[in-house]
């Protein structure tokens, strides 16, 4: 399946055509260090693209998740607040899927090896 | 000047370490004052003799029969306190971020969250707030975090200056009807004019609209004579009473308690347990990622210091007192204000409007208030804090005597006759 | 033997909670006994309360044993930057506990309390002379309760003069996280400037976030800034900022920098906070209190909070909301943190403006004879230049060895000294800020130089291993945060 990046460090992947999950990547999640908590959306809660809609916390650090589409979260992904490792699963990681109101809104996103060499640049 | 250790040849061997002729050159190109209309430097004896002739000028609590209360309590405060917190590891400490050399003061903080928790009820409490109207005004804020509601209701008679902060700090928020756009409640007990309240109806009101209950306590000594407020979600206040000197308005101590799960939502410091590389129990800093230095505009307060050392006080205290001692107090305080009520209730043309009260209560004068003021004041008795035309807000705690009592009663007397 | 000595060891004490002490059967305080007289508070006397129960040696050996588990000032160098830890004279403790300061009422008349009337008259003069900001509230409980006090004042005075829909505060990247979160709370939308590379807000920058200005309330900025540095264009930024309608407000947490010296009114400043608990030496106190005076223009009198002290024909005065309608109300219950207007006041008249202006002059000579000592040593970002009170270095040499900033802050703790303020500001990586202050004499900051350059020669000579592990003698090793903040437990389950 095709997943996409954004710049800060949030993986996208598309099922069924309109629904986004989204996760953040194993680089994201090693900048941070070890987790403490992560604050999930309310499900049917809407958002705009850009709009951050999860926080996760490291001791030091809390870091905003982005949506990099509008649209309604149709689930969340509360297994994650009781195993915080659960997050590198690239199966069961995702935070939340949003329904989309707008495909179009994908297209300025990173392909995996784009944000690859995006990576190396930044770190 | 005594403060200032480097010579002049320490000086003159820096500059040229660095490779600059002067200080001032540090300063090339900044807008250096000419000149400052302030005197120069005086010897600890100048400056001492100086202080302490204003400090003369004043009338403290201590010259004479002091009735007034009000959210300030005059109490006793045992010698071994302030030893305590004038101890340099104490007062001359930072804010405990390097835990491996801050136990001390974690520790403290540890103990003092665990004392406000087990006091007002609550499950947690943090490391300390600025002042009871501050800790109000935060209550409030994150009641509104909590419910996403902006609006708060004040149920019955709030100190007025709590009032005012709260005003400042959430501006138009306060209504009057309690409805499901209210975030909370606020209610005070023993209230500004000194009637204990329970908490069961007001719980009710909160649920039936999904409002929090905040409840305020500007007295903490009551807390060990009164039911705790066990229903509240929130419990915020002055805790000054217990160590702290009444000191022209500060430094006291804001204290704040809630219910475990809204932790997250708290405003300041947090002190936890854990344990360290070799795996000792251990306190530090915790939960930081709610405070300004890290989510800086998003942060759940811009608060950045506790009162420290107040909270310290506080804990010492409270620690000399303990179970049996804090009871006692409370009685005591209670006990004197019966007295006082009682004594005066026998002067004609002058009524207790008080049914129940803590350590204070309302007394009517037939008699302008302001004029027995003038009158009391001119005998050198504070009598209290005047409310209106003929009301006076008066307290008594430990420190009151039963003279304090005979001599302001006599005075009363004479005015009403 | 060992089972005797249990975990303490000649001066070292493991300290049980309160609680844990074995429970005394009265009190360590001897009150009057109570006469149990029927109550009138309309209900029954509570029973448990949850407190222990010991006895006065107890208590006290319990906070002694404490207190020896703090570093202070009073044991040593204690450089950390942006809090101006600098020694604390006694003498304004022992003014600060006068009856006469200390025993007093905040709402006793005006009359019975001349003598504090006129050490807030006094410490109001001193701050407006120091700053050239002539209006003076001091009210605000800390610095970052002066910003909130400085923002509200701002608004008060845009509503009031009919710029309500000014919602833009300007901030660099480079402030302290108070400034946004401040910014916030009074409703502002924050805008933030870029700091250069050389750490100052330029007056390019500066210009492109002001944009026409229209929206803008005003910028908070630090100065000296929080890289150490002067910001050289502030005065430039400020005429613009002034000319768009906006105010000048100024975090005075560096002001032990200018103290004596510079007037901040002179580059441009409306607003500013003072921490007294910083510049003018009251303590700490292992967390507050503090107190953040706010010390205003003439034209932004009018709407400070209430009570400032006015002096008037009958005496000193406390002003209320109908002395001055315009105030934005209050912030602080009754009249702020007088214990530390005493306290302050003393340190003023000890010092006077003579002793000031070398309270400020030695403290950045300090700065930068540490930046001149390490620079060769450290990656020290911005050390082509002289800095003000504070020396900024980074980890960034010995990194490439594997040995951080914390490492080389948990290290200074074995050498018996406490760490600088790490990885703030947040804009430099790795940074270790360093405020000397003029409370050290020559020998402790050449003391402070060797251990720092001997550390630096460790990592080069591959020796920086042993960091990773520091302290070793402290009262505790390094702490397991995670495990506090995953599961917080935040009070004693006794």
């Amino acid at each position: 399946m095709d997943i996409k990046y954004t710049k800060d460090h949030e993986w996208i992947k598309i099922e069924d055509g309109t629904v986004a999950v989204i996760g953040i990547t194993d680089y994201a999640q090693h900048a941070l260090g070890d987790l403490v908590f992560i604050e999930l959306p309310k499900l049917g809660a809407q958002y705009k693209k850009g709009a951050y809609f999860a926080v996760v916390e490291s001791v030091k650090t809390a870091a905003e998740v982005y949506t990099p589409v509008t649209g309604e979260v149709v689930a969340v992904n509360t297994a994650l607040e009781s195993d915080y490792d659960l997050l590198k699963s690239d199966a069961d990681g995702w935070i939340a899927k949003f329904k989309m109101t707008d495909a179009a809104e994908l297209a300025g996103l990173m392909d995996e090896a784009t944000y690859r060499d995006y990576v190396k640049t930044a770190g | 000047m005594r403060y200032l250790p480097l010579t002049h040849k320490d000086r003159a061997a820096m500059l040229a370490d660095i490779g600059v002729a002067a200080v001032d050159d540090f300063y090339t190109g900044l807008p250096v004052a000419d000149h400052f209309d302030l005197p120069d430097h005086q010897g600890e004896l100048e400056v001492e003799r100086y202080m302490t002739a204003l400090a003369t000028q004043n009338r403290s609590a201590a010259d004479g029969p002091f009735f007034l209360g009000a959210g300030v309590y005059s109490h006793h405060i045992p010698a071994a306190v302030d030893y305590v917190i004038q101890r340099s590891e104490f007062l001359t400490s930072y804010t405990p971020y390097q835990p491996e050399i801050a136990q001390g003061t974690l520790q403290v903080i540890f103990e003092y969250q665990t004392l406000i928790a087990a006091l007002t009820g609550q499950d947690v409490a943090n490391a300390s707030l600025y002042d009871g109207a501050t800790a109000c005004a935060e209550a409030a804020l994150m009641a509104m975090r909590l419910t996403g509601r902006d609006k708060v209701v004040i149920g019955n008679a709030l100190h007025p200056q709590y009032r005012e902060v709260l005003d400042s700090y959430v501006r138009d928020a306060v209504v009057t009807d309690l409805d499901t756009t209210c975030a909370a409640l606020i209610i005070q007990s023993p209230d500004f004019y000194g009637a204990p309240h329970t908490y069961e109806t007001y719980r009710a009101q909160c649920d039936a609209v999904g409002a929090k209950l905040i409840v305020v306590i500007t007295e903490i000594v009551s807390l060990g004579l009164l039911e705790p407020p066990r229903a509240a979600d929130i419990v915020c206040g002055e805790a000054q009473s217990l160590g702290i000197p009444m000191s022209y308005g500060g430094p006291h101590l804001g204290f704040f308690a809630c219910k475990h799960e809204y932790v997250r939502q708290m405003p300041g410091r947090l002190v936890g347990e854990t344990v360290d590389a070799d795996g000792r129990r251990s306190f530090v800093l915790t939960l930081a990622t709610r405070e300004q230095h890290i989510r800086r505009e998003k942060a759940t307060s811009n608060i950045c210091t506790n009162q420290g050392l107040c909270a310290l006080a506080f804990t010492v205290h409270a620690a000399l007192l303990g179970e049996q001692g804090l009871k006692d107090l409370a009685r005591l305080n209670h006990e004197r204000a019966c007295q006082l009520a009682d004594a005066l209730a026998q002067i004609a043309g002058v009524t207790i409007e008080n049914t129940a009260f803590f350590n204070e209560f309302v007394v009517r004068f037939d008699n302008p208030a302001k004029d027995v003021m003038m009158t009391l004041a001119a005998k050198n008795i504070i009598p209290g804090l005047r409310l209106d035309d003929h009301r006076v807000l008066m307290c008594a705690t430990e420190m009151t005597t039963d003279t304090d009592i005979q001599m302001l009663c006599e005075a009363v007397k004479e005015i009403v006759a | 033997m060992n089972d005797l000595i249990g975990e303490s060891r000649a001066l070292h004490y493991e300290e049980p909670l309160l609680w844990e002490h074995e429970q005394s059967d009265g009190s360590g305080v001897d009150l009057p006994a109570p006469q149990n007289t029927p109550l009138r508070t309309g209900q029954g006397a509570r029973e448990a309360l949850g407190l222990p129960q010991l006895k006065e040696p107890q208590v006290l050996r319990h906070f002694v044993r404490l207190s020896t588990k703090n570093f202070s000032i009073d044991h040593g160098f204690f450089p950390l930057g942006s809090c101006t830890m600098k020694h604390n004279p006694r003498l304004n403790e022992k003014m600060a506990r006068l009856s006469g300061f200390a025993g007093i009422h905040p709402l006793q008349p005006a009359c019975t309390v001349p003598g504090a009337l006129e050490v807030m008259y006094q410490l109001q003069n001193w701050l407006g002379e120091l700053t050239g900001l002539r209006g003076v509230c001091l009210t605000p409980a800390a610095g970052a309760h002066g910003e909130l006090a400085g923002l509200m004042t701002i608004r008060r005075a845009h509503e009031q003069n009919g710029q309500g829909h000014r919602k833009v505060i300007l901030c660099p990247d480079s402030a302290h996280g108070t400034n946004p979160a401040t910014a916030a709370m009074c409703g502002y939308d924050l805008r933030v400037i870029p700091t250069k590379e050389n750490g100052c807000v330029s007056l390019d920058a500066f210009r492109e976030a002001l944009g026409d200005g229209h929206d803008v309330a005003g910028m908070m900025v630090t100065n000296p800034n929080t890289c150490g540095l002067f910001e050289r264009d502030i005065a430039a930024c400020a005429e613009l900022l002034h000319a768009a309608g906006g105010y000048f407000y100024c975090d005075g947490a560096n002001f032990n920098a200018l103290v004596g010296r510079v007037r901040p009114a002179d580059f441009g400043v409306d607003v500013m906070h003072i921490n007294l608990h910083k510049t003018f030496s009251t303590p700490h106190g292992g967390g507050g209190p503090g107190s953040g005076p706010i010390c205003v223009a003439e034209s932004l009198r009018p709407y400070l909070p209430v009570p400032c002290v006015v002096k008037t024909e009958a005496g000193y005065k406390l002003e209320t909301r109908e002395d001055r309608p315009d105030s934005f109300g209050r912030l602080k219950g009754f009249q702020g943190q007088f214990g530390m207007f005493v306290r302050a006041l003393t340190y003023m008249l000890s010092h006077g403006a003579d002793g000031l202006r070398q309270v400020s002059g030695d403290a950045v000579l300090n700065a930068n004879y540490i930046l001149a000592k390490l620079r060769e040593d450290y990656d020290a970002p911005f050390g082509d230049r002289t800095c003000m009170h504070e020396a900024l270095l980074t980890d960034k040499i010995q990194k490439e060895s594997g040995v951080t900033t914390l490492d080389i802050a948990k290290t200074l703790i074995e050498y018996g000294m406490h760490p600088m303020t790490i990885y703030f500001p947040l804009v430099v990586n790795g940074a270790m800020l360093i405020e000397p202050t003029e409370t050290e004499g020559k020998e402790t900051l050449d003391r402070f130089i060797a251990v720092m350059q001997k550390i630096a020669a460790d990592v080069r000579a591959g020796e920086g291993e042993i960091f990773h592990a520091m302290p070793q003698s402290a009262p505790r090793r390094r702490l397991d945060e995670v495990k506090a903040a995953r599961n917080p437990v935040l009070r004693c389950s006794c």
